[in-house]
């Protein structure tokens, strides 16, 4: 979701017969859940799916906080501002536990940041649309941050220790942002007919996105299975991405907006929606590099970088002289 | 890319009376930052009364190898724990 597309490089869940005692050891403690910890053995295979997955999380938080700060300057009033201020702050937060996470696998923090910058790492798909009104504010919160959760909750259970932890730390400030999106939907839906309609398009253009979240089909899932063997995944794609719907449906009636899609109907036998097939086309080209704001969520990357590595070589000079002075008056 | 702030390790005691814990990680350039920026980071909602920093490459630690020599010993000297010795009913509370 936050890591869409995790090529895991494991070559197919071998069977704990089929491994070399240490990997044995491994798996069993997995199977066991006990968590593994950042010095301990583990298989290539798993650290590599690790990086890759915790760094494309961290990327997401980061540029996530992009199409919300576009709307701070412009927030209708000084609370709502004072709220998305604090969301968006919560964010960077959430990218900086991640990266720490990540950093405990051997990767460093510039590196991944190279990666970012080079295009050579993903982040979230959802990021690449435009805010274009305030009522997008509402459904990124209720609609993004949401989905978010569904993914996240399951994560802490995760079986790296560091990773783990930081989704307990992040679970924990999610809510607050889900609750504060669903509280400018309720305000808009409870104006006047222009701001229910507001409320109205930015449901209809966040929908679909928001579904894409949870990453492709399982049928076209290919890594899934050794990640679950893994205890990095704990629920199938389109497992969460049901629990969403069946969560969400009945939120958009509550506020009498009307979920975008024609297929969406009850099903009495499975106890939850029937919903039509996302469009998957869509979801490929934005992570490509091809959707509505790609280049310019990358440019604004690389802007923030470059601008601030005087004040990144600044402090560190600062810092070194310092200590040279500290050590030369000893 | 040259110069990456050192990485710090965070601790912070969560309410008076309780020890520090560990909470996470962050880069910072020098110790002074690494406080400001662990605040910023660890505790926006209250989170802490006092906040500890350490550069994470002078933390000396057991390696995961080690468990074993360093804490199996414990494990035959059941004797340091209360429920080794049988007091009897009569003799009340200890
Ligand atoms: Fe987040
Ligand atoms: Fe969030």
């Amino acid at each position: 979701m936050y890591a869409q597309e995790v090529k895991s490089t494991g070559k197919g869940v071998k069977s704990l017969e089929e491994m070399e005692p240490q990997e044995r050891a491994f798996q069993e403690k997995i199977d066991a859940d006990i968590k593994i910890e950042p010095k301990e053995w583990m298989p290539e295979g798993y650290r590599k799916t690790l990086i890759r997955q915790i760094s494309q999380h961290a990327h997401s938080e980061i540029v996530g906080q992009l199409p919300e700060g576009n709307w701070i300057t412009r927030a209708p009033t000084l609370e709502r501002k004072a709220i998305l201020l604090a969301k968006v702050q919560d964010e960077a937060g959430h990218g900086l536990y991640l990266y720490c996470a990540a950093e405990t696998l051997g990767i460093s923090r510039d590196q991944m940041t190279e990666q970012l910058l080079s295009g050579k790492a993903k982040y979230s798909s959802i990021f690449n649309y435009p805010t274009l009104t305030w009522a997008d504010i509402g459904a990124i919160g209720w609609l993004v941050d949401g989905a978010a959760i569904m993914n996240q909750v399951p994560l802490q259970r995760c079986s790296y220790g560091p990773y783990s932890r930081a989704m307990v730390r992040i679970c924990k400030e999610e809510s607050f942002h889900q609750r504060q999106g669903y509280d400018i939907m309720m305000k808009l839906v409870k104006g006047t007919t222009e701001q229910k309609e507001m409320a109205q398009d930015a449901l209809n253009r966040w929908w679909q996105p928001s579904l894409m979240m949870f990453g492709p089909s399982d049928k076209d899932s290919v890594h899934s299975a050794q990640s679950m063997a893994w205890g990095i995944k704990q629920n199938t794609n389109d497992e969460l991405r049901q629990k969403f719907v069946d969560q969400t449906v009945p939120q958009a009636e509550y506020l009498g907006l009307t979920v975008p899609d024609p297929d969406l109907r009850w099903n009495e036998e499975k106890g939850g929606y029937d919903f039509g097939e996302v469009d998957w086309s869509e979801f490929y080209e934005v992570l490509k590099g091809n959707g509505p704001c790609n280049a310019e969520r990358m440019a604004a990357r690389q802007k923030a970088w470059n601008d601030g590595a005087w004040f990144r070589e600044g402090l560190m000079a600062h810092a070194k002289k310092r200590e040279a002075r500290k050590v030369a008056a000893e | 890319m040259s110069s990456e702030w050192p990485l710090w390790e965070v601790f912070i005691r969560g309410q008076h009376g309780l020890a520090h814990r560990h909470v996470g990680s962050l880069h910072a350039p020098d110790a002074e930052m690494a406080i400001n920026n662990a605040r910023d980071v660890y505790t926006r909602r209250n989170e802490g009364v006092s906040i500890w920093v350490v550069k994470a490459g002078d933390i000396a630690a057991s390696a995961p190898g080690d468990k074993e020599p360093l804490f199996e010993p414990s494990n035959t000297k059941v004797y340091r724990h209360p429920t080794f010795f049988d007091i009897p009913d009569e003799v009340g509370h200890m």
